[in-house]
């Protein structure tokens, strides 16, 4: 390791920078410096992440009785619409790729910052404003429709805050796309000369996989929301049958982006497993190419399965056919993942600290969400379950079990670099084992729930299911405290934890090259590659032949 | 430690598909089938159990063995072996699940041909739709030559499509069913009769016309296994046989609003005696003298409540109209008149 | 360790391609990557617009009779007009681009403003069609796409005017634009022709098919 010449000159920059504050007030301004847009991504998503999560709270309150005793009907409907509005585009997809996405990507390719730093700043701050805007429409009665808001029913239903929520969506939306402008030049035009884009590290690949659908998907969606909006404020009948509009167009343009977004909900998340797991493992990433490809190809595909979750809404037959066909295939390349990273641990040395636990976890997790959804796929059976329990256990096994496990794992691997200070392991682990717990307690039972007959969207429900309700609603009060001691860990290692130094876990990317918090402008000089991503155990190799 | 190991590795095998076939059959998730489609989505269902136990323990065990014996020794902070891949491995892992999703996929193509056929909520009924629909697009032509193109997947797994039961002779009964917030209106063509529940005589195939007049619904039976949107401004379909006597929750599976939890009624599945009967008492009540109807119709009490209770939320109200099936459309016009 | 410090000799054309110091409020990024960057948001932006045109497509496909009965047929004069006068502006303001290249700002100029007049030609002519139709945007379906299509695209047409009256404002400041360095005068132009495929494809959808 050629860590310790970098370290001695600069090791107590770092400190100095971190202990005065480093000038925090920066973190509240209009800064151009991807890490601190980065850092600013972090905690403003996680903050909407726990706003989320009390209002899943609300919604596993009110289920844990078959009446509806805790909120009125009209409340739970917004409830659980906000809480999902909130969960997706302003927690996974801010977190994923702005918060992890700008703090790493100039790092790993030895860049200075983002290609277009202003326009990074843009995005970052549309996303507050549209944040409270949404939370503010409680205030007016918010969408109640759900978070697909399809028409007629969102059109008929608190229009105030139908309207919000329309601009919320439309404001993020754009967010997300400049964002991923900016991660497509950055990654293909900013890399280090010595650094071709076979060598680059495998999350800079996922997160080009995520731009290119951010880019593509997203204005789509833009458009559905557009109409939507005539129809909701105008008057017009794009999506009204009555003014011989079609409400299944809006599903079609809705669903067009909404898949590929889980795809952006997931994909930085495989990125940033394929990192954690070789450097705590001490072992090589298994088939480097095939994870690389396999990211392109599920957002390939992620773009033509989108009517998967339109197979009871009277689309023709061989539409069904043919997305059915199509989406089951993205079991290949994720498979082709999933076995990689077994293979990866397989014969490693691992460290089991708590970013390898919830990496781990990640893997386990989302197996069983990504079964479920090659179940869902098939059109006999999805005809049985649309809509019910078992979509929504699928969809928070690979949402909570995928991308939020995966942002924990992130959350402790990195933080020694963003901060210069380790996460305190011991709270770690029992913050991994109250999550992993409370997770499967909250979710695995939903399955049952959806085979026998409840369906999704209900404040009330037969009370033959009271008692699975009532083990999911424990279970997701352990979830809710489980993440008390990661904020409290948090909050506490950021100013007192264990210094990290440049290196703390010796990986090789270029992130951990130079300091921890790293400089302005990330390196004094730039970096020249000397070895892969990946390449651990060589140097062993090497002193084995010499003796 | 070599030659043990293969047969351990044979013996894991062994018990691994033994375990993964046991749990497919025997899961016990699915509620009882209570129609002649259920019967072949469960098949399915068990298929895709046993497949998804397999990979889970496959893929679970492997994370658990590492976990327990490729932990970092105390004081050891070498490197492992670096191992970069193993392409006979890797092709395995991407023909194995190539070949498992393809027979799936066809798998699940002849079971769908068997539910509905490309009829339930086929195309080639939404051609002749008076009203527009996604399914009249381009692709409808396809659609019509799909069936044909279906029986170049056989698969011996497949049932044989329904029509050709022993119940292929009798002509399907039709109803009408319409969802609105937030009761469900089933209407006998037939007979003329209106009801506020689902009553089916045992093993004849029936044909729905489903039709929403406010917003989208989705007309439910899980013990049918059947579920298909009920979309205002077009018609959809669903064909299947009832073949279990008994009564069966109808479930509004589609966001509708504020009550779509309590958009439910009963789906009652009769022998064919019974459902006689109660087709000729239906027919009585629909010639009985309109005093009762009026009564009905200007009971102001009744009307107020059934807006109060959002109609249909509150099975009390259903079960009051039920008895007075004819007034239930004119009733259903006052409370949304209110 | 992936890459190790190379001694400040290596430090080559990566300073220069990399985004200049972050803390720099003024910054200037290499032009190939704001014109890489320009042409990924058009395609973004045409993904719009395909959203768009797709979902006029299935609306036009499963109504029983486009445009819906009783629809008054489009005048095709003004339209046909106002798309020669915008197709035509593309070749205009390409030769805005050849005078920028050969360095003469005030050719540059001139193209400009005559591609600009061009622009709210079209504009004006799309408002007084808009005055003359016999249909409002609510009248039926057809209607709707007809006036949030154009209208969108009109839009475009208005942000297109408006980044050249930019360019033509920076042009003031002599050397701002030069025959290496005009990423503005590109930009515009690209935008242009953007805007114009655009409208032949709305074109052909809404009046001739
Ligand atoms: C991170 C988000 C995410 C991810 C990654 C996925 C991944 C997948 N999803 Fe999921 N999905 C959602 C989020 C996600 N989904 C959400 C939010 C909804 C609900 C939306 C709503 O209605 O509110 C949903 C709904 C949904 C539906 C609609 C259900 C319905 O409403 O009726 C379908 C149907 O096909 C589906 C399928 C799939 C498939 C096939 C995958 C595949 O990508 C999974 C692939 C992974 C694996 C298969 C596991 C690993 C592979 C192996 C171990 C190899 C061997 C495996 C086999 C051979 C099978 N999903
Ligand atoms: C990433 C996405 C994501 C995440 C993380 C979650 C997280 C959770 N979700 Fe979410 N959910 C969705 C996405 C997500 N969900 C989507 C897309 C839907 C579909 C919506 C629709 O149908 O339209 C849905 C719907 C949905 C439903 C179905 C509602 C219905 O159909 O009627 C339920 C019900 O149980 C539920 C529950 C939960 C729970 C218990 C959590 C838990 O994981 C939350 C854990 C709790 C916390 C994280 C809060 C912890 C913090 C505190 C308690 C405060 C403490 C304060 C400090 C520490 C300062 N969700
Ligand atoms: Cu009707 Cu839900
Ligand atoms: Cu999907």
């Amino acid at each position: 390791m050629t860590q310790a010449e970098l370290s001695d000159p600069r090791q107590l920059e770092p400190l100095v920078e971190a202990d005065n504050g480093s000038n925090w007030r920066e973190y509240f301004s209009f800064s151009t410096d991807h890490k601190v847009i980065g850092i600013q991504y972090l905690v403003t998503s996680f903050v909407f992440y726990l706003i989320g999560g009390v209002l899943a709270e609300l919604v596993r309150t009110e289920l844990a009785t078959p009446q509806v005793d805790f909120v009125s009907r009209e409340t739970y409907n917004a409830l659980f619409t906000i809480h999902a509005t909130i969960m997706i585009f302003l927690w996974i997809i801010p977190t994923l790729t702005g918060g992890f996405g700008n703090f790493l990507i100039p790092l790993m390719i030895g860049a200075r910052d983002m290609a277009f730093p202003r326009l990074n700043a843009i995005a970052f701050w549309m996303i507050p404003p549209a944040g409270i805007l949404l939370l503010c429409s409680f205030f007016v009665g918010p969408a109640s429709a759900g978070w697909t808001s399809y028409p007629p029913l969102s059109l008929t239903v608190n229009k105030a805050g139908e309207a919000i929520w329309i601009a919320g969506v439309i404001v993020l939306g754009t967010s997300s796309i400049m964002a991923g402008l900016n991660f497509v030049v950055t990654i293909l035009k900013m890399r280090i000369p010595s650094m071709p884009i076979k060598k680059m590290p495998l999350f800079c690949w996922a997160m080009l996989a995520t731009s290119a659908l951010q880019l593509t998907a997203t204005p789509v969606l833009t458009g559905a929301m557009i109409l939507l909006g005539f129809d909701l404020l105008v008057g017009t009948a794009f999506f009204n049958p009555t003014g011989g509009g079609d409400p299944i167009v809006y599903q079609h343009m809705f669903w067009f982006y909404s898949h590929p977004a889980v795809y952006i909900m997931i994909l930085p998340a495989f990125g940033m497993i394929s990192e954690i797991l070789p450097v705590h493992a001490r072992k090589p990433i298994f088939g480097y190419l095939a994870i690389a490809y396999s990211s392109i190809a599920i957002s390939f595909l992620g773009l033509i399965v989108w009517a998967h979750h339109m197979f009871t809404s009277g689309t023709p037959d061989w539409l069904r056919m043919f997305f059915m066909i199509a989406t089951m295939v993205i079991a290949v390349p994720t498979g082709i993942k999933v076995f990689s990273w077994v293979a990866t641990i397989w014969g490693g040395k691992l460290r089991l600290n708590s970013a390898m636990l919830f990496a781990i976890g990640f893997v386990s997790m989302f197996v069983v969400g990504g079964l479920s959804g090659i179940m869902v796929a098939s059109v006999p059976f999805d005809i049985h379950v649309h809509d019910t329990y078992f979509i929504v256990a699928h969809l928070h096994y690979v949402l909570f079990g995928g991308s939020v496990f995966g942002i924990y794992a992130g959350m402790y691997h990195w933080f020694p670099k963003i901060t210069g200070r380790l996460l305190d392991e011991t709270w770690g682990k029992i913050h991994f084992a109250l999550t992993f717990v409370g997770f499967n307690l909250t979710f695995l039972p939903m399955h049952v729930l959806g085979l026998q007959g409840m369906n999704r969207r209900v404040a009330e429900y037969d009370p033959k299911f009271a008692t699975i309700n009532m083990i999911c609603t424990i279970g997701s009060y352990i979830l809710a405290v489980s993440t008390i001691p990661f904020v409290i860990n948090a909050i506490w290692s950021w100013s007192k934890g264990k210094i990290a130094g440049d290196n703390p876990w010796n990986a090789l990317t270029l992130e951990w090259l130079t300091t921890s918090p790293p400089p302005v402008e990330n390196f004094h000089v730039d970096p020249v590659l000397t070895t892969g991503p990946y390449d651990y155990g060589y140097e062993e190799e090497e002193e084995a032949l010499v003796s | 430690m070599k030659v043990p190991s293969t047969i351990t590795a044979l013996v894991v095998g062994i018990t691994l598909t033994l375990a993964s076939l046991w749990i497919g059959q025997n899961h016990g998730l699915m509620p009882v089938s209570a129609s002649f489609e259920a019967k072949k989505i469960d098949d399915l269902f068990n298929a895709m159990m046993a497949i998804s136990a397999g990979l889970f323990f496959i893929v679970q065990g492997a994370i658990l063995y590492s976990v327990f014996f490729f932990r970092r020794r105390p004081g050891d902070d070498t490197d492992a072996a670096p191992i970069e891949g193993n392409v006979p491995l890797e092709i395995l892992w991407t023909a194995v699940p190539t070949v498992i999703v393809m027979w799936l996929a066809v798998y699940s193509f002849d079971v769908y041909k068997a539910v509905d056929g490309g009829n339930a909520i086929g195309s080639n009924h939404m051609a002749h739709q008076h009203a527009p629909t996604m399914a009249s697009m381009p692709g409808s032509a396809m659609a019509a030559a799909m069936p044909s193109g279906g029986s170049l997947f056989s698969n011996p797994l497949a049932a044989p499509p329904i029509s050709s039961g022993d119940n292929a002779a009798q002509e399907p009964l039709v109803v009408n069913v319409q969802g609105l917030q937030y009761a469900w209106i089933m209407t006998y063509p037939e007979t003329g009769i209106v009801s506020g529940e689902l009553r089916l005589p045992q093993n004849r195939p029936v044909r729905l016309n489903i039709s929403a007049n406010d917003v989208i619904h989705a007309f439910w039976v899980p013990e049918f296994r059947l579920k298909q949107d009920a979309i205002p401004g077009q018609e959809t379909h669903l064909s299947f046989t009832p073949n279990r006597i008994g009564t069966y929750p109808l479930i509004c599976a589609e966001l509708c609003g504020a009550y779509h939890g309590g958009m439910n009624t009963r789906v009652i599945v009769q022998s064919p005696e019974e459902y006689q009967a109660w087709e000729e008492s239906q027919k009585t009540v629909a010639t009985k003298d309109p005093v009762t109807v009026a009564a009905l119709i200007h009971d102001e009490a009744m009307a107020s409540q059934v807006k109060a209770m959002g109609f249909g939320s509150d099975h009390s109200v259903m079960n009051h109209l039920r008895h007075e099936a004819i007034s239930m459309a004119e009733v259903v016009q006052i409370a949304q008149s209110l | 360790m992936q890459g190790s410090i190379a001694d400040q000799s290596s430090i080559d054309l990566t300073h220069s391609e990399a985004a200049a110091p972050a803390a720099a409020s003024q910054h200037a990024e290499h032009p190939d990557l704001r014109l890489f960057g320009f042409i990924l948001f058009l395609t973004s932006e045409s993904m719009l617009f395909l959203g768009l045109f797709v979902a006029y497509l299935t609306f036009r496909s499963v109504a029983t009779s486009w445009p819906p009965a009783g629809t008054p047929d489009l005048e095709l004069l003004l339209p046909g007009i106002n798309t020669v006068i915008l197709l035509s502006s593309s070749l205009v303001i390409h030769k805005a681009d050849d005078a920028v290249k050969a360095n003469d700002i005030a050719g540059m100029r001139r193209w400009f403003l005559i591609t600009m007049a061009m622009g709210i030609t079209f504009l004006a002519g799309q408002l007084y069609e808009y005055a003359h139709l016999e249909f409002g945007l609510k009248t039926n379906l057809f209607s709707s796409t007809f006036y949030v299509l154009t209208g969108f695209h009109g839009l475009h047409v208005m942000v297109g005017v408006i980044l050249m009256s930019i360019v033509l404002w920076r042009s003031r400041t002599p050397g701002h634009y030069s025959s290496e360095k005009h990423f503005g005068v590109e930009a515009a132009e690209i935008y242009w022709h953007f805007v114009d495929v655009i409208w032949v494809l709305l074109f052909l959808l809404l009046y001739i098919l």
